[in-house]
């Protein structure tokens, strides 16, 4: 057993191999799927709000991809429970690597980050703020 | 204990030449260059990406600049005289090199991907049009694919695609099929950057020529790395890039027949490349200037004379025995795990490169993986997004392998390897 990775902690590989909230959902108030195309990770994030409409209650995710961005996806989906929808569009991408507790290597951010810009997209679009043709992940 | 095979190259003279090799991976990089955090060695597995530049390289551009620094073709100076004997003799060179005739043949680009979209532009959209088709292979790069591809939309010209088949080898027959009287041209990939795969290029030409096609062979893997000689392949093109063969970043060469590029129009316009100017109409310099407008990439094309003779000393066929061992090598210790899998012909008929996925490891995972322990290897698709496709896969993990390898940092890629399998288990 060599060095390991300091981009591969407990927590991360934990997520990776036992995602939290990994399925679909029924009837969620949005859905949204966006990937990186070089790499080939997808995510779906589906997203239950309460009766506020803006109140977030329940998040799950299905997906692909390497283990930072599908490790990623889950600690979100338990992130966001209870966080307003505005909350969410103000994560940035400092909040996301807190959340991973690891340094992601700058060609790695792209997966880091890929599961909550579909979170922000998809709210976006439920919000009726933005087109889908205008997000930079795709339906 | 692995045995060590006798490599064909004296490995450990030839890594003198290279001072980067002896740099230490791993820790800051926003500053450039070994830092004090920096303590895993560096094993360089890249080489179809870019090599390394060895001193001789090095010192002819530091020569140039030093020493003889000036503009080409335009000053009477004494100086400009002598980087215009250098910079065209370095034409010569290239010419000599891939058995050209001279060079009116060799045209100075930026990269192949330049090469491939000079033809494409000036040669393409003026000769192609509804009906005639383009032939690629499957293993095509995206410098090719994509470049055609857009091509025949302005054209309405279509793209037809050589098969590959299940062992990576390209289907002939296949091929015979496709290129036929509607074939303008076919544009093959001669090893492919991520199978490993030789295609038959000579016998391609012959299909193309029998229906009187050109044929451009994409040389950006072979060149470097084996005699490539345009008159036994009948190449009409060839295309190849100088920072994968120990030269510097910022050249590329097109080659093509001399009668084929008196008949294409200039694709760049500009200075250089003009005989007569008026403010009416303009008349163009002979090959292979007419194709170098502005001022060309004088120090990158005396550098690549400079790779070129470094390669030389060597002996291509020597260079291709031992891109031959470690790929076979390689191929050999990876197939040992039941979880890797390997794309590409068998490790004993294949360019200097292995391709692979480590079951339940994702490429990239993969490859920070090995970035912690030094080795430095590509991820991603390579830029053969359709063929990946193919494979069913989204990414692989690529070794690639050039005159400084040796079998050791092979056996430091395997063992790197296991230690993400222990990882992910």
């Amino acid at each position: 057993m060599g060095m390991g990775s300091d981009m591969y902690r407990q927590q991360i590989l934990d997520h990776y191999k036992n995602p939290r909230n990994k399925g679909e959902m029924s009837e969620p108030d949005f859905s949204h799927t966006g990937e990186n195309p070089s790499c080939g990770d997808t995510i779906t994030v589906n997203v239950r709000l309460e009766d506020d409409g803006e109140t977030i209650e329940y998040v799950t995710f299905t997906g692909d991809g390497c283990a930072i961005s599908q490790a990623s996806a889950s600690m979100l989906s338990e992130k966001l429970r209870g966080l307003t929808l505005s909350e969410l569009d103000a994560m940035d991408t400092d909040d996301v690597t807190e959340m991973l507790g690891v340094d992601i290597s700058p060609m790695r951010i792209k997966c880091a980050v890929l599961a909550r810009q579909v979170a922000q997209d998809g709210a976006k679009i439920y919000d009726g703020d933005i087109d889908i043709d205008e997000t930079t992940t795709e339906d | 204990m692995r045995t060590q095979e006798s490599h064909p190259i004296d490995v450990g003279a030839v890594r003198e030449d290279f001072p980067i090799l002896e740099r230490k991976v791993g820790g800051d990089i926003e500053t450039p260059g070994e830092g004090p955090d920096d303590t895993r060695p560096l094993v360089y597995l890249d080489n179809a990406a870019t090599t390394q530049t060895p001193k001789p390289v090095v010192e002819s551009i530091v020569d140039y600049y030093y020493g003889y620094n000036s503009n080409v073709h335009r000053g009477i100076h004494h100086l400009s005289q002598e980087a215009s004997v250098a910079y065209e003799a370095a034409h010569d060179r290239v010419a000599d090199f891939i058995g050209a005739n001279g060079r009116e043949e060799i045209v100075f680009t930026k990269n192949t991907t330049e090469s491939l979209n000079l033809v494409a532009y000036a040669w393409g959209l003026a000769e192609l049009g509804p009906g005639d088709t383009v032939v690629l292979t499957e293993m095509e790069h995206h410098a090719s694919l994509v470049t055609w591809q857009q091509i025949a939309k302005k054209t309405g010209a279509s793209v037809e695609y050589i098969r590959v088949d299940d062992d990576g080898y390209l289907d002939m027959d296949h091929a015979a099929e496709l290129i036929d009287d509607s074939t303008a041209m076919v544009s093959v990939v001669h090893v492919s950057n991520t199978l490993g795969t030789v295609a038959p290029v000579a016998d391609l030409a012959d299909l193309a020529h029998e229906q009187d096609a050109y044929i451009f062979v994409d040389g950006a893997q072979s060149v470097p790395t084996r005699p490539v000689d345009v008159e036994e392949i009948d190449a009409d093109f060839l295309a190849f890039s100088g920072h994968k063969m120990l030269g510097p970043t910022g050249i590329g060469v097109l080659y093509g027949k001399e009668h084929i590029l008196e008949s294409v129009q200039p694709y760049l316009y500009g200075g250089e490349m003009i005989r007569s100017v008026t403010y009416e109409d303009s008349t163009w310099e002979d090959l292979p200037w007419k194709f170098e407008a502005g001022t060309p990439v004088i120090a990158q094309g005396i550098a690549l004379h400079a790779a070129i003779d470094y390669l030389d000393e060597i002996g291509m066929d020597r260079v291709q025995a031992h891109e031959e061992l470690l790929a076979e090598y390689a191929y050999d210790e990876l197939t040992a795990f039941d979880d890797i899998e390997i794309y590409g012909p068998p490790g004993d008929d294949r360019g200097g490169l292995v391709a692979f996925n480590l079951d339940g490891v994702h490429a990239h995972d993969l490859s920070s993986i090995l970035n912690d322990h030094g080795v430095a290897i590509r991820a991603g698709d390579h830029c053969t997004q359709p063929l990946h496709d193919k494979l069913g896969v989204p990414a692989s993990t690529r070794a690639s392998f050039y005159i400084y390898n040796e079998t050791s940092e092979i056996d430091a890629l395997v063992d790197a390897v296991d230690d993400a399998r222990q990882l992910f288990a």
